[in-house]
Parts: C-alpha cells; structure tokens; sequence
C-alpha cells in the first residue's frame, strides 16, 4: 500500500518538478512588466467603472443607474469600461534545433523560448487576454488553468523533427500570433503560413531566438559540423574560411524574415540567448501591444 | 668509428635511414589532420559552402618540417653521435694510470678523477687491462692490471695523501716493476722530486709514457714566524709567473670556543717572484689564539701552516730582590710587571735555581743586585742559549757594588756609585722625561706619553761600548734602557725601578709596549733534534691532503728524531703534535721550504687539462627529438583550430593553475595573519579535546563581548592558535588550557613560545581542575602543566599578592573566580626589594606584565556564550553563582586590560601625589 503511495508520490513530483520552475521563473518575468488593468480606455463590456452619462434614448430602464440618478434630475446610465479580450496563438519551436546551448552556462534556445513564451503568457492573461498555445490545439482561453496547461505541454520533452516547421492552426480571425523559433528551418513554410494567417486578418510578431556561437561562428581547422539531429552534416577542411560566407548567409536570412514580417504587417526580432531575457520580454510586451 | 668534423658515429649505419625521410614526407604530406565533430544548429546555412583552398588538406610545410627534423633527429641519435671522440690515442695493451696523489693533487684533484675516468672509459672502449698506482700508496708485489671498469667503480675512494712519495720507496718499486711491456699515463702533481728520474727511465723502459700535469703554480704556506714584534706569513709558488695576489687568513678559537677568522692579510707575488710575504701586526690576546693560517681558496694540505708553540705565550719568571714589605701591594718591584704580563704571559715565581729548570722565555730581576755563587753560571748559559734577561734597577743595585769597576757578566754596563736624583727636595732640576727612540732601537716607533717623568736612575759608566748599548734615554741623553748581547740571548737593564718609586713609567702604556716588544724577540727557534732525540710526541690534529684539520684519532705515537726532521710521510702526517711541556706542528711546507716545479724531458708528451672531453650527444638529439614532436602536437592542434574555440580557455586555465598552484599556501599563510593582525584577537591554544576547544573558543567569544561591551577594548573574532604550525606573536594574551592527554609541543614550537613570552607575550594556564585539586602535582591536569611548562622560559612565581595590579587595573577585585572558586592562581613573583613606601598603598612593583599567569579555575567555562549570546554552562547555584559569573568576567576584563596596558594602572596610583607636588 505504502509502496504504491509512494510511487504515485514520486511521478507526482517529477511531473510537476518542471512546472513550478518554468512558471515561477516566467512569473518573475512577467512581474517585472505587469502594469496594471488592460482596459481598452472607453466605455463597453467590462467589470471596471468607466463613467456616468445622461441616459439618452434607447438606453433600457435596467441600465440606469438609479443611486446617482436619484441625487439629480436626469437620469444616468453608468458605462464600465470595455475589456474586450484578445486572443492571442503562441508558437514555439520544438525542434531539436533548439535544444542547441554553445556553452554550460547559457540557456538553450529552447528554454528560452519557452520562458519567454509562458512570461508573455502570464502578461497577457493577467491582463485579461485569452491565450493558447498552438501546440496544444484548444481555443484560446483567459485563465490561470490556461497557464498551467501551456507550461504542461512545455515540459513534454519528447525530440521533435530536426528543424521547426511553423504551424498556426485554429487560430482565430483577427487575433493575434507570436511565433518563436531560430527560423532555421524552410523560410518557404514560415512564408505559407504568414500568408494564411494574414488573410485571416492576424497580426503577429516573428520572434527570432538564436544562440551567440551561432551568431559568430568561432571555429576553425577541419570540422565535420552536424545537425542536432544528425540528419545533416558539412565538412570543412578549414571553417575559418567559412565564417565570413556563414554570416552572410545568417544576415540574409534574417534580412527575409524582416522583409517577410513587414510585407505581412508583422514585427519581427532576433534575440540572442546570451543576452537579458527581461529587455526580450519587455519588446515582445510592447510589439503585442502596439498593435491593439 | 665515423667521423664528420668533431663528431663521431658509434653506429654510423642507421644514418641510412636519413635516405627515409623525402618519403616520410610524402607520406605525411597526404594525411590531413583528423577532423573534429561539432553540433551545430547553423549547419544549415553552410550547407553548399566549398573550401576556398583545396591545398589546406595537406599538412602545412613548416609542420612536415617540424616533423621531419624530429624524425632525423631520433635516427641521428641512435646512431650514436659523440663530440670530441677520442679514438686517435686509443693503444693496445695493458695501462698503468700513475697518480702522484700528493698534497700538490688536492687543489684539482676531481679534475684528475675526471681525466682518470676518461681514460679509463677509453682504455674500457678498447678493452685495456689498466692498474692505478698512487706513488704514495704504492702496491707490494706485481702491478695490479684489471678491467677498466672495475677501477672505474673504485675510482670514488681514490685519495690524495698529504705527503710526499718517500723516495727510496719509490726507487726500489722502480727496480721491481715487471718486464712485460706496458703504456703509462702519469699524472703528475707539478713539483720537482729526485726519485722522478729514476721512475720514468724504469717506465720508459717498459713502453710509452704520457704525462698529464696541471700548468698552473702549486702554492704553499711557510710556517708562521715572528720578526720584529710581527708575525711573518711568507707564501711560496712553484712556478714564477705573472703577478698574484693571495688571501691569507688566519683562523683560531674565539673565546667561547668556536672557531673564527682572525685576521687575514693579502700578500702579493710579484712578477717572477716565487717567494712573498706579508707581515701581521696583532693584538697579543688574538695571536695567541691563532692555530692556522691558511690561504684562501686552495684546497690543498700545502697552504694550510699550523701554528705551534712559537706563537703562543711566553713564560716569564719574576724575581724580586725585596719582599720584606708585605701588603704593600702597589710598592712590590713586581706588581706592575705583574699587571703588564698577565694578559699575554705566563708568570712563573720561585727560587733562581726552580725557575732555571722551568726554561723561561724571560726572566725579570727586580732590584735583585747580586746572585748567588753557584747561581751566575747556569744563569750565563740560559741567556747564551737564547734567554732574555730583564733586570731592572731599585735602591739595592744602586747601593750595591755590583759592576761597578768591572762589568758584571750579568749587566749590560757598568754603574756609577749611587745613582742620582732629579727634582727632588734636595737636588736642582726637574724631573726628566723621555728621549724619542731612536732607530735601531727595539722600542723604535713607540710613541712617548708627555707625562712619563723618570726622577731617579743609576747611572751608565761612560765606556767605548755604551753608546752601542744604549736603546733607550732621557732627555738629556743619560741612559735609560741598556742591552749587551750574550749568545742567542741579551741581558736588558732599566736603569729605574719596575714601580712608580723612581720613575711614572710602569704606570704609563709605554711600559706595557716596551715590554712587549723585549719580550716578543726573544722568541725561541725551531726545536733542535737533540732536544727532541728519545722523546715521544702524539699526534692531536692531523691534516688531510685538502688541507682540513681533523681530529687525530688514536694514530701511534712519533719518535722525537723523526719529528725532527719536520718532513712529514705515512708514519707522520702533518697536524699538531704534542708532548711533554709543548706542541710542535709539523707543516707540509717548511721553514725553508720551496717549490720548484718538475722539468720533464722534452721526449715527454706533457698533456695539460684543455683536452676537450668527449660528450656523447645521444641523450642530447633524442630530447631534442621529443621537445619538437611535443611541439608538433601543439602545433597539430592549432591547425586543427583545437586551441581556440570553446575550450582555449580551459587549456590556458589549467597552464595558469600549474603556475599559481604553487602560491597558493602561502597566501593562505597571509590571509591568516591579516585576519589576526587586522584586529586585536584573543587566541587559545587547540589542545586536540575537540570538546575543550569549543568551550575554550566559546569562552574567549564570550569574553570578547564583554569587553567590547564594558570597555575600549574591541577584540575581534577569537582565533584558535596551532602550536605546531601557527606564528604566536600577532596575539597578546594566549589562553591555554590544559588537559591531562594533550601532546607536548615540538622543540621549535617551545623556541616559539619562549621567543614569544620573551618578547610580552602572556599565557594563562587554566589546569580546569580547581574544583577537585589544588594547585600542583596533585591532579593529571597538573602533572601535564609541568611537563608542558619545563622548557618554557618561567620566572618565579607567587600567588597574586592582595596589591598585585591585576587586582585594579578596572575593576578593583580579589578574587579570581571562574567556574570554580578557588585563590591559587599564581604570576610571577615580585621582586624581592619590594617594599611599601610610606604613604602609597601599594607595594611598586614589577615593571612588566607576568608573562603567565596559573590558576585552575577554568575560566573558560564561566565566560562561555554560544552562538545566540546565552551562557553555555552553569556557575554556581543563584544569585551567589551569577555574581561568581560576574566577577569571572570581571576577572577577564582585568586580566585584559593587564595585558593591553601593563603597570599603567599601578603607576595610576601616584597621581594624586603627582598632582598634589604640582601644586593643584
């Protein structure tokens, strides 16, 4: 009896073991950008008090305000102000690419995604705003259960492919999106896919996460470089001769997400993980809320 | 064996492979280094890249060179390169190595070791049998002819002696040498000797002879002796070269017995010259302690000369004619001689006919004039035989007949009747004073006090010799000082009294330096062999050929004919040799003895050390070898980009570690004694009770806080003191307690704490046993303080008196309590002169802090707080046992401010006696 006791106890503990961290660590995030109520600045649907207005015709009985009506002549309609909710899809790369960290010290990218993702989740939801998670397939939701199931689905750790291939299904008309990932993958899919979301009216943010070696190629002599997954491999004689090709290729790519991302009306950023993940949230706070 | 230049090849076929190495670097041409294995996400974007250069899978030029010359190297170092092979003289058949093995050997003798060995090495190559002959040790029977290697494992013992080959010996092993043929290397020491001629013709005789001698001069050290009041160093050369200069030291024992340099003088060999000496002016008290002088820097038996008895102090015997005045010590004839001599000489008294038979250097007649019949004769022959008769005049000679119309024998010159007096009562004129000496004179040089005044004399009889005579007078050119010759020996008159009676002379330094110039030139000459003939002398010191003095063992005794002939051989090293009444050195180098450099017949092939060695380069190119392939792996690895990227730093961290490792405990070592000098600490000594410490440790935490709480005192963290290991003098005040099983400290642990006590340090000794035992042996704890406290520097004690300054000096107490309460807790006694003055409370006594203080009343425990401030153990029972609490702290702050401030607080208690005297 015990034993099964204790085993229940033990799963419980290795599931939940990542959650706290990730959540806490996205929470402390979140915290440091979380300014107060979102409201939409004018009157609408909402729990919060926005203003009095002389009831005009049209206005049913049931909205007025009958305590501030009855300290004058007119009659008041009280307006709460409007909280109307945006649903906002979250895309994060679960490639193996991503699980890439140059050094013990740094983050892999996909740590870092995660916990931008789920600290821009908390924000948002805080704020009001219905969140899902493209990975999970729900429709977006506003609730602190949503914040757990989206850091549930992070810690599932199973590897994906080698490379990410974006996917924004069931996303909403004219919500919304942020997709995070190296882009080191087919820049054709990550077209498509802009694509179908800007028919449907979907504004959205290309999140670029990228680790510092890969942003400076620092190797040299002969090296057989290979894919996180092994699927691909090159071989040079001497990578110094590289670097510079390297670059520019890096710096191409990102030149066509940019262009990509402004044809399509989106914002587009690259983030290094050796840099502050604060100031990465504090843009991704502002570009989602820019667009309201 | 193939030669290039002055390199040869023991195994010149393996340079064949050098033909290898073009294929070598074909082969290491085509091979590329290995490639590393990344992860890397990137790997994307470098798809479809092409390396620029196609030629980078090859190794690069300079690391095939790299590798190439390693390569070479190894094949050029197997094949046995040697410098300077020595081939050319190798010879056949048996070799004799003749070593001379003198002293003349020792200056250079591991470089004939060396030679030697190289021959041997060569004679081992060719397969010689070779024998070694000390010509000082010669074989009995046939010439000892082995391999060469088995000389060459003995070669380590082979010594030089410190004496010369006897040459009858040699003379007759020359005759018996064997007729077979053989080859002879003779190393030769440099000097002359007749039986060398005889030797090489029997050598030349038998084969081939090569002689290898040292071309520089061989020096030596004459005996010490004096001339003119000086010691007289006289160094010898073999060879009359350039001009040199030389350090001669001179070396004895100091008064405490430990042998110093005494003096040492420089004495230069001019051009040519193959004599030089030099004179040493000492202090009679230093020359008698001279036992060798030495000359620097060589190593040889030869300039090292051993001093003996013609150094050392003189006898001298005093005599004088009146000693009817007894206890008038300042008027005896004798005492200021006596006063003058004792430092440098030893006294003898007694009869003429005692003091005779005791052979004095001097002998001092004081206002003796006549001697008896049966005593003149054997007097006159002492002197003939080199004495020195010192008389001196007084009321009795100038009353006496003595040489008066004939000269006595015993006297310089003859008298006039009665003497005169100047400056007297009764008589014209001043006192005289003293003529300049003039030079001839042995007093020549002296300087002459103004206030030597000489008031009555005897007078000189003018004769023809008197002016010849005359080595010293007064201003009016009367004599003063006579001396006639007689043998080897001279009788020397003052014509005043060896008192103050006649003239101030004795009481002027004059006196003493005109003594000691008489006195030194009497020395006695060199022993003569029928002095010696029949007696028995045993050796105390000997010295080797190195010229080191060495304790003489029980080596047999030597016949006096044999030392004698000062020559020394087997049966007689040379060292110091004692017998009866004297020590006689037996030198290396004699009185007369000189250097001459050996002459070798022109048909000798004399060889001299430039023979260049034969180094064998193997060990030499196979580590050059080694150092370029480690090059080579550095240099692979940078190609392979292995030493930069993610993991340089790790290399270049770990280089740098290897570098600091060794810093690191020495800046532990300072981190320590900043954390104990940065603040005042009280310490305590780690006993090894892990539970004693604590409490030791928590009690000093606990009385830092009071202190820091009750006065200025502001102590800082408590430190735990390891005896062993620990530097004592950063803490003012240790705590010790003492626990019956703690290990005693080591020798240089107990320097420690002495030095530490020495220098103000305070301990206090807690037994912690005050509840059970008094103080003393009584307990295991007391035992254990009187093992630990023996080799400490203790003054003695007493228990606190009632007016101690530890009793006020902040609080006012009398007793000491802990956590037990008992009064034996004892400090160093007062002194005894301490008396309470009139008027003051207090005894003034000590001036300085006891430097330990004793007691059992484990204090420790009392003043114990833990971590959050409470009290760690209990004391007493209520509020009796708090206020016991109270006056343990109180007993600590006192205790502290004791050692901070020393008697302040006793002085304190003048005061208002100051003040009252100041008037306020």
């Amino acid at each position: 009896m015990s034993t099964t006791h204790a085993q229940f106890r033990q799963r419980a503990e290795d599931l939940a073991q990542p959650l706290p961290h990730l959540l806490a660590e996205a929470e402390h995030l979140a915290q440091a950008v979380l300014l107060g109520a979102h409201g939409r600045r004018r009157a609408g649907m909402g729990d919060e008090f926005w203003q009095y207005r002389p009831a005009s015709a049209g206005d049913a009985v049931r909205m007025i305000d009958w305590r501030r009506s009855a300290r004058s002549d007119t009659h008041y309609v009280r307006e709460k102000e409007w909280q109307a909710a945006q649903s906002v899809l979250v895309w994060v790369d679960t490639a193996q690419s991503m699980d890439f960290a140059s050094d013990a010290k740094l983050e892999t990218k996909a740590y870092r995604a995660k916990v931008l993702a789920l600290a821009i989740s908390v924000l948002l939801i805080h704020g009001g705003e219905r969140v899902a998670l493209a990975a999970l397939g729900t429709p977006p939701r506003s609730s602190e259960l949503q914040l757990l199931r989206i850091a549930q689905s992070f810690a599932d750790q199973t590897p994906g492919l080698d490379y990410g291939v974006p996917e924004l299904r069931t996303i909403p008309p004219h919500s919304r999106a942020l997709m995070v990932s190296d882009f080191m993958g087919d820049l054709a899919v990550v077209e498509l896919q802009l694509g179908k979301a800007v028919d449907r009216g979907v504004k959205g943010v290309l999140y670029q996460i990228l680790d510092p070696q890969e942003e400076a190629f620092p190797f040299d002599g002969r090296t057989i470089f290979e894919s996180m997954g092994k699927t691909l491999s090159h071989e040079t004689l001497k990578a110094g001769d590289l670097r510079d090709r390297y670059l520019e290729r890096l710096a191409e790519r990102k030149a066509a997400l940019a262009d990509l991302a402004r044809e399509a009306g989106w914002q587009y950023a690259c983030h290094h993980t050796g840099d502050s993940a604060q100031s990465a949230l504090l843009w991704l706070y502002g570009a989602l809320e820019r667009r309201r | 064996m193939f030669t290039l230049g002055p390199i040869g090849f023991t195994a010149p076929w393996l340079l064949l492979g050098l033909i290898a190495l073009p294929i070598l670097w074909i082969l290491l041409r085509a091979v590329p280094p290995a490639p590393i294995r990344r992860r890397f996400p990137g790997v994307v974007l470098l798809l479809g890249l092409t390396d620029d250069e196609t030629q980078t899978d090859k190794t690069p030029w300079w690391l095939l060179l790299l590798r190439t010359l390693a390569i070479a190297a190894i094949i050029i170092g197997f094949a046995g390169p040697v410098l300077n092979p020595k081939d050319q003289t190798v010879g056949t058949g048996p070799l004799l190595i003749l070593v001379d093995g003198t002293w003349a050997d020792a200056r250079d003798w591991q470089r004939r070791v060396d030679r030697i060995d190289t021959a041997l090495a060569d004679a081992a190559r060719a397969g010689r049998t070779v024998a070694v002959v000390r010509l000082t040790d010669l074989p009995g029977g046939d010439l000892p002819f082995q391999a060469a290697d088995g000389w060459r494992a003995r070669l380590a013992s082979l010594q030089p002696v410190a004496w010369v080959p006897e040459p009858e010996a040699v003379a007759e092993w020359a005759a018996n040498l064997p007729t077979t043929s053989f080859e002879t290397f003779w190393l030769s020491d440099g000097l002359a000797r007749n039986s060398r001629d005889v030797l090489l013709n029997a050598l030349e005789a038998r084969g081939a002879v090569t002689v290898f001698e040292n071309p520089r001069a061989v020096y030596g050290l004459r005996p010490a002796g004096f001339a003119d009041g000086e010691i007289a160093v006289t160094a010898v050369r073999s060879r009359a070269a350039e001009l040199a200069v030389l350090t001669i030291i001179a070396r004895g024992l100091d008064p405490t017995g430990i042998e110093r340099e005494l003096a040492r003088a420089e004495v230069e060999f001019a051009e040519g010259a193959v004599e030089a000496s030099v004179a040493l002016s000492l202090p009679p008290e230093l020359r008698n302690r001279i036992t060798r002088f030495e000359i620097a820097g060589v190593r040889s038996a030869g300039a090292v000369t051993l001093t003996d008895d013609a150094l050392k102090r003189r006898e001298v015997a005093l005599i004088a004619g009146r000693d009817d005045r007894e206890g008038l010590e300042l008027l005896s004839p004798l005492h200021y001689l006596k006063q003058a001599l004792e430092p440098t000489a030893d006294l003898i008294e007694g009869d003429l006919g005692d003091i005779l038979l005791a052979s004095p250097d001097v002998l001092i007649l004081a206002d003796v004039a006549t001697l008896a019949e049966g005593e003149e004769l054997p007097l006159l022959e002492w002197i003939a035989k080199g004495g020195l008769l010192l008389r001196f005049a007084g009321p009795r000679l100038a009353g006496s007949d003595v040489s008066r119309a004939q000269e006595d024998p015993l006297m310089p010159v003859r008298l006039r009747a009665g003497g005169r007096n100047i400056g007297g009562a009764m008589s014209w004129g001043e006192p005289k004073a003293l003529r300049a000496f003039a030079e001839g004179s042995p007093f020549y040089g002296l300087a002459i006090p103004e206030d030597v005044r000489v008031s009555s004399q005897v007078m000189a009889q003018p004769d023809p010799s008197l002016a010849e005579r005359v080595i010293a007078s007064l201003a009016d050119g009367t004599p003063l000082v006579t001396r006639k010759r007689i043998g080897q020996g001279q009788v020397v008159l003052f014509h005043v009294t060896a008192n103050a009676e006649w003239s101030t002379l004795p009481l002027s330094g004059l006196f003493v330096q005109m003594l000691e110039r008489l006195a030194v030139s009497t020395r006695p000459a060199a022993p003569e062999a029928e002095d010696l003939a029949g007696t028995t002398w045993v050796a105390e010191e000997v010295l080797d050929a190195f010229g080191v003095v060495r304790d003489a063992g029980n080596l047999p005794g030597v016949s006096g004919e044999l030392l004698a002939t000062a020559v020394p051989s087997s049966g007689m090293p040379p060292g110091l040799y004692a017998g009866e009444d004297r020590r006689i050195a037996v030198n290396v180098v004699g009185r007369e003895g000189a250097l001459e450099p050996s002459v070798w017949p022109a048909r000798i092939a004399v060889e001299g050390f430039a023979v260049a060695r034969e180094t064998a380069l193997k060990g030499w190119l196979l580590a050059l070898a080694l150092a370029l392939l480690l090059v080579d792996i550095l240099a692979s690895l940078w190609l392979a980009g292995r030493l930069r990227g993610p993991r340089s730093a790790v290399t270049g961290i770990l280089g740098v570690l290897l570098l600091l490792g060794s810093q690191a405990d020495a800046q532990s070592d300072d981190t320590a004694a900043l954390l104990a000098t940065s603040e005042m600490a009280l310490a305590h000594v780690i006993t090894g009770d892990a539970t004693v410490d604590r409490v030791a440790k928590a009690g000093l935490v606990g009385l830092s806080d009071t202190l820091w709480r009750r006065t200025s005192i502001e102590p800082g963290e408590p430190i735990s003191v390891n005896l062993e290991t620990d530097e004592l003098s950063f803490f003012p005040f240790l705590y010790w307690p003492v626990t019956p099983d703690q290990p005693l400290p080591s020798v240089e642990a107990y320097a420690r704490l002495n030095r530490y006590l020495r220098g103000g340090g305070m301990i206090l000794f807690d037994t912690r046993d005050a509840d059970i035992a008094r103080f003393g042996a009584a307990s295991p704890n007391g035992r254990k303080l009187q093992q630990l406290a023996r080799p400490l520097d203790i003054p003695p004690l007493e228990q606190v008196p009632g007016d101690h300054v530890l009793t006020r000096t902040f609080y006012l107490l009398q007793d000491f309590p802990g956590r037990y309460a008992s009064r034996d807790v004892w400090v160093e006694a007062a002194p005894p002169d301490a008396e309470i003055v009139e008027g003051m409370p207090f005894r003034n006594l000590n001036d300085n802090v006891t430097p330990v203080v004793i007691g059992g009343n484990d204090w420790a425990a009392a003043w114990a707080t833990d971590a959050q401030g409470n009290r760690m153990y209990p004391v007493g029972r209520g509020f009796a046992g708090e206020r016991q609490r109270e006056l343990a702290m109180r007993f600590g702050v006192n205790l502290l401010m004791y050692v901070l401030t020393g008697n302040y607080k006793s002085d304190q208690v003048h005061v208002p006696a100051l003040l009252d005297r100041l008037g306020q």
